[in-house]
């Protein structure tokens, strides 16, 4: 890979852009039958998550990608992906921290991943990923003294097969969509959740993961179920180095929650934006749905996206209980030449279902962002609710900000609101607040941090100062 | 205080200001008038630091420093405030929380922390009724769907609670009526003080009748081409100006 294009300045520094020297395990590109029962076997999975893997491959095979978004990119070479990579280290987990890689822990401290004890003092668990393996799980302990599982899906596939298969593919069917089909057959990690009867997590469920070797797509997979009053706040996080080659991220997320059961998972994201030019960042194309399947559940999505050269993500609500409540709380920010087409879709089917969509869209530089929205009202959703507010900021005058919002009503008792505003931070508002003595970069962070302010609020403590520091981060030198 | 001299600005490639001297005291109240297109507005945009203004030549110097070299909100956090003709929206942010950031930000650049929330409030609530204004304001947007009035009221509030120690005010009586008119001069009035200097750009005489002048400047091509007292803007609204152009050049 050319270092020249390595070196190239991006005004922002990405300040997380390095690799590990770590020898990967990584098999040559391409994807065939092979390439799956290669992984399958790497993860000691039992035959029928070989042959459910396998099937998705099949029904893969006849789908084509889609074409419909906003978006505008060269085709992806499947064939150029290599499909599997894994640090280099002994074949037996490590027991304890001390026998995993140094270098990989040096990695996780340069990410500020806390995995030791002061990690527990502020009661957060880690999942950490690297690349395709999962290094390690900390506080197993104490979530299983509450009786909650939190491990790496390819541990649940292993020890809690049952669970596994009553919930995967349910919620997203393995031909829902093109990126879900491929992920189902090539999917090499992700986390497992599962939140007994009646319990709540005593602690905030965290991951973060990055991809490491050059042309290895990242292929997550994470299934997160709650039974009846069970509840959980899971947190995702992920960063990933200064690379050239465009790298595909097309991770799949299932969530369930039973009756009276509460699942809330933030993201705050962080890929790779590309340069200047557009170049050599990262493509996140998710699939990201929950279902609320028991009465009165309640699931909440909450987003900061910051990165990746393309993002084409709708995390999505399936309101099937009576009474049951879907949220999704968002900010997308583009710069540079990034591309987002990105939204959400809420689906009642179930009596006085209630959903809440905030989304607001930041747009500076070139970057050209979509806001795609689905508001469906079954024909028995008696009594529906939605409400909508759908807001775009432009910063300065090359970038972009688009509106597709969809509404389906099938139900003449439902009652749906959309309210929407464009507007636009110009030399002109900040030389006002210059003159009344702000400083324009306190200037452009206060007028951003105002228009986010609603999302913010939504997300976690630890995360929400995360995100704010994100934004200043990405909308620096946006304007003039 | 602030000493402007021979001060040459160029806009877009042309000369606007062709080397305009003014020296303005505390605790003066100084007003400048002139034929459109004379270079008023221009005056207080290089001050304040607008971009867009070439200066070509001569100072500007505020208590000893030089402007030119000071950013914009250094010259704001050092009491240089200017209150526009056009102010614009923000939309996202309210207003009270501009009056909060732009006041801590000009007291951590003096070096006196910032104010206590309840000292705050208290502050903004007696500003905001003397005013004439409600304090749902507040809470909107800064000059997001306000009226020309409201946002004039919105600059002289501003003032009110940022305490500059020069105040350059735009032709602030542009788009009000009598009663808010009068209500803004009020406010003005209420910011003279021995150790502050008001600037007054403004068309029409009107706004003198409330606001008295020490000084009336006439600028005219860019240069102030006479000075005289308060008699003098009413001299002009009577005749005009085109009898101080073709008087000799002081």
């Amino acid at each position: 890979m050319a270092s020249q294009e390595m070196e190239q300045l991006v005004r922002r520094e990405y300040k997380e852009g390095f690799v590990t020297d770590i020898e990967s395990d990584t098999i040559p590109p391409g994807l065939d039958e092979d390439t799956i029962a290669f992984i399958s076997n790497k993860k000691g999975e039992p035959e029928w998550m070989l042959e459910w893997r396998l099937e998705a491959y099949q029904q893969w095979l006849k789908m084509t990608s889609p074409s419909w978004a906003h978006l505008d990119y060269p085709p992806i070479d499947y064939q150029a992906i290599s499909y599997f990579s894994a640090p280099k280290r002994d074949e037996d987990k490590p027991q304890s921290l001390d026998e995993v890689d140094p270098k990989l822990l040096e990695t996780y401290e340069k990410l500020g991943i806390p995995l030791h004890e002061r990690a527990a003092l502020a009661g957060v668990a880690v999942d950490a990923v690297f690349d395709s393996v999962s290094v390690t799980t900390t506080f197993k302990e104490k979530l299983h003294e509450a009786g909650v599982i939190f491990c790496s899906i390819s541990e649940a596939i292993r020890d809690y097969p049952e669970l596994v298969k009553q919930y995967l593919g349910t919620v997203v069917p393995v031909g829902d969509n093109y990126f879900a089909a491929l992920n189902s057959a090539v999917f090499t990690d992700g986390s497992f959740v599962f939140v007994p009867e009646g319990v709540t997590c005593p602690m905030e469920l965290s991951t973060y993961f990055r991809i490491n070797a050059a042309n290895t797509g990242q292929f997550e997979r994470t299934l997160i179920v709650c039974e009846s009053r069970a509840q959980v706040s899971y947190l995702e996080g992920c960063t990933a180095p200064q690379r050239d080659e465009n790298q595909l991220h097309a991770a799949v997320v299932e969530l369930v929650a039973l009756e009276d059961a509460k699942i809330k998972y933030s993201t705050v994201q962080n890929w790779y934006p590309g340069d200047e030019d557009g170049k050599g960042g990262i493509y996140n194309f998710v699939t990201k749905r929950g279902e609320c399947r028991g009465d009165r559940s309640h699931i909440s999505w909450t987003q900061v996206e910051t990165g990746s050269a393309i993002t084409w993500k709708y995390p999505s609500c399936v309101l099937r209980g009576k009474d049951s409540v879907g949220e999704f709380y968002s900010v997308a920010v583009t710069n540079g030449r990034q591309q987002a087409d990105t939204g959400t879709k809420m689906i009642h089917l179930g009596e006085g279902s209630t959903s809440t969509i905030v989304s607001k869209g930041i747009s500076a530089g070139r970057s050209n962002q979509s806001y795609r929205g689905l508001v469906k009202i079954g024909a028995r959703a008696k009594g529906a609710r939605n409400f909508t507010q759908c807001d775009s900021l432009l910063i300065g005058d090359t970038c972009g900000a688009h509106t597709f919002p969809y509404q389906e009503i099938g139900n003449s008792t439902a009652t749906v609101e959309h309210e929407a505003t464009t507007s636009k931070i110009g030399e002109d508002q900040l030389f006002y607040c210059q003159s009344r003595g702000i400083p324009e970069e306190d200037a452009v962070n206060m007028i951003v941090n105002g228009f986010c302010k609603d999302v913010f609020q939504e997300l976690p403590m630890e995360f929400a100062v995360e995100a704010e520091a994100l934004l200043n981060v990405t909308l620096e030198g946006a304007v003039g | 205080m602030l000493e402007v001299k021979d001060l040459h600005v160029t806009v877009e490639g042309s000369e606007i200001l062709k080397g305009l001297t003014l020296t303005i005291n505390a605790g003066e109240v100084h007003a400048i008038m002139g034929p459109n297109g004379a270079g008023k507005s221009t005056l207080s945009a290089v001050i304040a630091g607008k971009d867009g203004y070439e200066v070509t030549g001569g100072s500007i110097t505020f208590e000893g420093r030089d402007v030119l070299e000071m950013e914009i909100e250094e010259r704001a956090q050092a009491g240089l405030l200017l209150g526009f003709q056009y102010p614009v929206e923000i939309p996202g942010v309210k207003n009270i929380y501009l009056l909060k950031a732009a006041l801590n930000a000009q007291r951590t650049a003096r070096g006196e922390g910032e104010m206590p929330a309840p000292e705050f409030m208290k502050l903004i609530k007696e500003k905001v009724a003397f005013m004439k204004m409600d304090t749902s304001f507040l809470q909107r947007a800064v000059n997001q769907g306000f009226s020309g009035g409201e946002k004039k009221r919105n600059e002289i509030l501003q003032m009110l609670v940022l305490q500059p120690k020069l105040a350059m005010l735009d032709e602030i009586d542009s788009g009000l009526d009598i009663d808010a008119m009068k209500v803004v001069a009020d406010g003005v009035n209420s910011l003279r003080a021995e150790e502050r200097g008001i600037l007054l750009v403004t068309h029409y005489q009107r706004l003198l009748d409330y606001i008295v002048p020490d000084k009336v400047h006439v600028l005219v091509d860019g240069r102030i081409v006479k000075t005289g007292g308060a008699e003098l803007a009413r001299e002009l609204e009577s005749r005009g100006y085109d009898w101080v152009v073709e008087e000799p050049a002081a």
